[in-house]
């Protein structure tokens, strides 16, 4: 009696792991989180990218995963996270332990991604950053390499490079400004929000003006939410500054462009305006923000690669508009999880980790290669530089958001030039010619 | 720069002014603390936008509708959620911040969190003495003086001025002497919240619209009605021009620090306090009144 008990017992325990099991076992769809600011642009950019991958995966029949076909299912989180960093952690959590998901893709505010990174960990699921670039964010695993092994960063590069090719675009329109206006020294406006990634960046910026030939008129630092930039502009303008370096990731871009177009303030602007990289921009400057240059990762007919074209015309036919970078969690899925998936046979990320640390291959945005510290530590950090990563340099030009750069570029005065297919000249704005051109 | 730092306080100053004395108004009438005010600027903002740019009418048009639809809509808001609870002061400043942070949420789902502009009133700028001012911006600065003008005659020069007077001075003596001070509060309510429309209407084209556009403001706001004495409308008109000056000093003074012009304000607000705890204008003790 007492052995026939014992064998029900073992049976329904068998029986109940099964049924809780079997789900899994039988699980005919890998579940991607996405997570981001649902309620604004970047967040848009995150789902939009994910919707158009999984739809594509999808309908070729899905991932194969060793025999078997895995349609992609996605789960979408608000992350809320320029609001409040508390939703963000709250979100992920729940994408983790409620929607079980299989891996994560998004995050924009470094703030939010680094905490957001440390509950991916605990769940040890691969998450791939779409949006923040703060360095911390790979640097972790050159310290806890076992512990943070599941994170990639796939877009934007880190803040060192996003500097470094701002100057570029700097020393590029200062070259420009002195040949085609003859100004033998040209005196820069450093325009910079009030944040934490910008020190660095001010500091930088006034040790290499001196050096590109140019000369520092002042440093503004105008509030992030700011909505009346028209002091600081009279300031700018009494310095007599014809080129104005922006450093601005906040809603702030958005006043300080229109205001210096309707002003006609005689300065163009180069470096880091995040809202003019937005095809809205136009709208919300009324127009007034033509000639603004910004650093941007896609414009419409330029081609930084052989597959941009493909992404890009079926981004614009599908929602109508010009990805932004945040758009890569199409990136992260196509050509980042689904290759490797179907190469290693298994969604277990401790198997797929070695082989995504070591694969290269060509995006939309460009070719990627995840880099190593000195001392050969991975820290699935983007590579940057010519045959990589390099961003574009994107001007609004009578409403169009176009390339400018890299165009003729060398990044050393051996390498050899590189010019990106569908970049156009870079254009002064009349009222800047005007005002300078003897 | 001296010219500039005048130029740039006043158009400062107005805009902080046209927010202010509409809260001022209604505080001194119905003691309604109400921090709802800049939510009712958004949303005449938006209502703008919507008319000026998603149904393409002149941003004259928009702003004709959006004073009458706000100062109802403020109305309706004030009946449904102000009113019951009006006696509790306390009540009424945390049920109006329930009510600004639901206002903020719903336009977050209708317009999403995207940065959104009207063209202006007046397109261009002119200049005054080499300083470049934008023609809104004098706009501004008229409708200011306007209002404030207007307001005078309203309280000074009508029957309805005397009642609200009256209430201010003293709710429960205006009470006895026949004034229906609830329908006072309601009137001064209306003026206060199309007092807020009228000022999202002037300085949408100059600033840039989002669901969070009235946070700032309000601080801005709360800094200049209790510097310039609570209840005080002149105090407020003064309070506005105060803080818009000392804006200006630190964006040419101070250009690195021009993100500290805010917090440079208030703390001129707080100096104040120290040495005047009723602010510029104020009343020091209730009994006063």
């Amino acid at each position: 009696m007492k052995r026939g008990i014992n064998l029900m017992t073992t049976l329904m325990a068998f029986l109940f792991v099964m049924s809780v099991s079997l789900p899994v076992l039988g699980a005919d769809s890998i579940k991607i989180g996405v997570i981001g600011p649902m309620q604004f642009v970047q967040g848009k950019g995150h789902w939009n990218g994910a919707t158009m991958a999984a739809e594509e995966v999808n309908a070729r029949g899905g991932v194969k995963v060793g025999k078997k076909k895995m349609k992609i299912e996605l789960v979408k989180a608000d992350s809320n996270e320029f609001l409040n960093v508390t939703d963000a952690t709250n979100a992920m959590e729940m994408l983790l332990s409620r929607d079980k998901v299989d891996f994560v893709v998004g995050g924009f505010r470094s703030e939010a991604v680094l905490a957001m990174q440390d509950i991916a960990m605990d769940y040890k699921k691969i998450f791939i950053g779409c949006g923040a670039s703060h360095s911390k964010l790979c640097l972790r695993l050159a310290e806890d390499y076992d512990r943070y092994k599941y994170w990639f960063r796939l877009t934007p590069f880190n803040e060192k490079f996003l500097g470094q090719t701002t100057f570029i675009h700097l020393a590029t329109v200062g070259a420009i400004l002195k040949k085609s206006l003859n100004i033998p020294s040209v005196k820069v406006a450093i325009v910079a929000e009030k944040a934490m990634w910008v020190d660095p960046m001010i500091a930088a910026a006034k040790g290499v003006i001196p050096k590109f030939g140019m000369e520092v008129a002042g440093v503004w630092q105008p509030s992030q939410a700011a909505t009346d930039v028209s002091a600081e502009l009279s300031a700018i303008q009494r310095t007599e500054a014809p080129l104005i370096f922006t450093i601005i990731s906040a809603s702030v871009g958005i006043p300080f462009a229109k205001q210096a177009g309707e002003l006609k303030i005689p300065a163009v602007q180069v470096g880091i305006n995040v809202e003019a990289q937005k095809e809205g921009f136009w709208e919300a400057t009324q127009g007034m923000g033509n000639y603004v240059m910004t650093m941007n990762t896609y414009a419409r007919g330029v081609e930084p690669t052989e597959v941009t074209k493909a992404f890009m015309d079926k981004y614009i036919k599908k929602f109508g508009e010009t990805p932004t970078y945040t758009a890569d969690t199409y990136t992260a899925i196509i050509y980042m999880l689904v290759p490797v998936i179907e190469q290693a046979g298994t969604i277990d990320a401790d198997k797929l980790i070695p082989i995504m640390e070591t694969r290269e291959f060509i995006g939309p945005a460009s070719p990627i290669k995840m880099v190593s510290t000195p001392e050969g530590k991975p820290i699935h950090d983007l590579k940057w530089g010519p045959g990589y990563a390099t961003s574009l340099g994107v001007q609004w030009q009578d409403g169009k958001l176009v390339g400018v750069w890299p165009n003729k570029w060398k990044a050393t005065p051996e390498a050899p030039e590189i010019t990106y297919k569908g970049i156009v000249p870079y254009k002064i704005p009349p009222w800047v010619i005007e005002k300078y051109k003897k | 720069m001296a010219l500039d730092i005048i130029i740039a306080g006043l158009i400062n100053g107005s805009t902080y002014a046209l927010l202010a004395i509409g809260f001022s108004l209604i505080f001194g009438v119905a003691r309604i603390v109400n921090i709802a005010h800049t939510a009712f600027y958004m949303v005449a903002s938006y209502c703008i936008y919507l008319i000026v740019q998603k149904l393409g009418y002149h941003p004259m048009v928009g702003m004709l509708v959006a004073v009458p639809l706000i100062t109802l809509l403020g109305l309706v808001c004030y009946k449904l959620f102000i009113d019951p609870i009006r006696e509790h002061e306390a009540a009424v400043l945390i049920g109006t911040i329930a009510l600004a942070i639901a206002i903020q949420e719903i336009m977050l789902l209708i317009f999403t969190g995207d940065y959104l502009s009207v063209p202006a009133l007046i397109q261009g700028y002119f200049m005054i003495f080499d300083v470049k001012v934008f023609y809104q911006q004098l706009l501004t600065f008229v409708v200011a003086l306007i209002i404030l003008g207007a307001l005078r005659l309203l309280l000074m020069n009508t029957k309805l001025g005397v009642a609200v007077r009256a209430t201010a001075n003293d709710r429960e003596v205006a009470n006895l002497m026949g004034i229906n001070e609830s329908r006072v509060a309601m009137i001064t309510m209306g003026i206060s919240v199309g007092l807020a429309a009228v000022t999202g209407s002037v300085v949408v084209p100059l600033t840039t619209i989002s669901p969070f556009m009235w946070m700032h403001p309000l601080i801005m706001m709360m800094a200049v009605v209790v510097l310039g004495g609570l209840g005080s409308i002149k105090g407020s008109f003064a309070g506005a021009y105060i803080l818009g000056f000392a804006e200006a000093l630190v964006v040419f003074l101070i250009p690195m620090g021009s993100f500290l012009k805010g917090s440079v304000a208030l703390s001129i607000m707080i100096l104040v306090l120290l040495i005047r705890p009723e602010g510029l204008f104020g009343i020091a003790f209730e009994e006063e009144r």
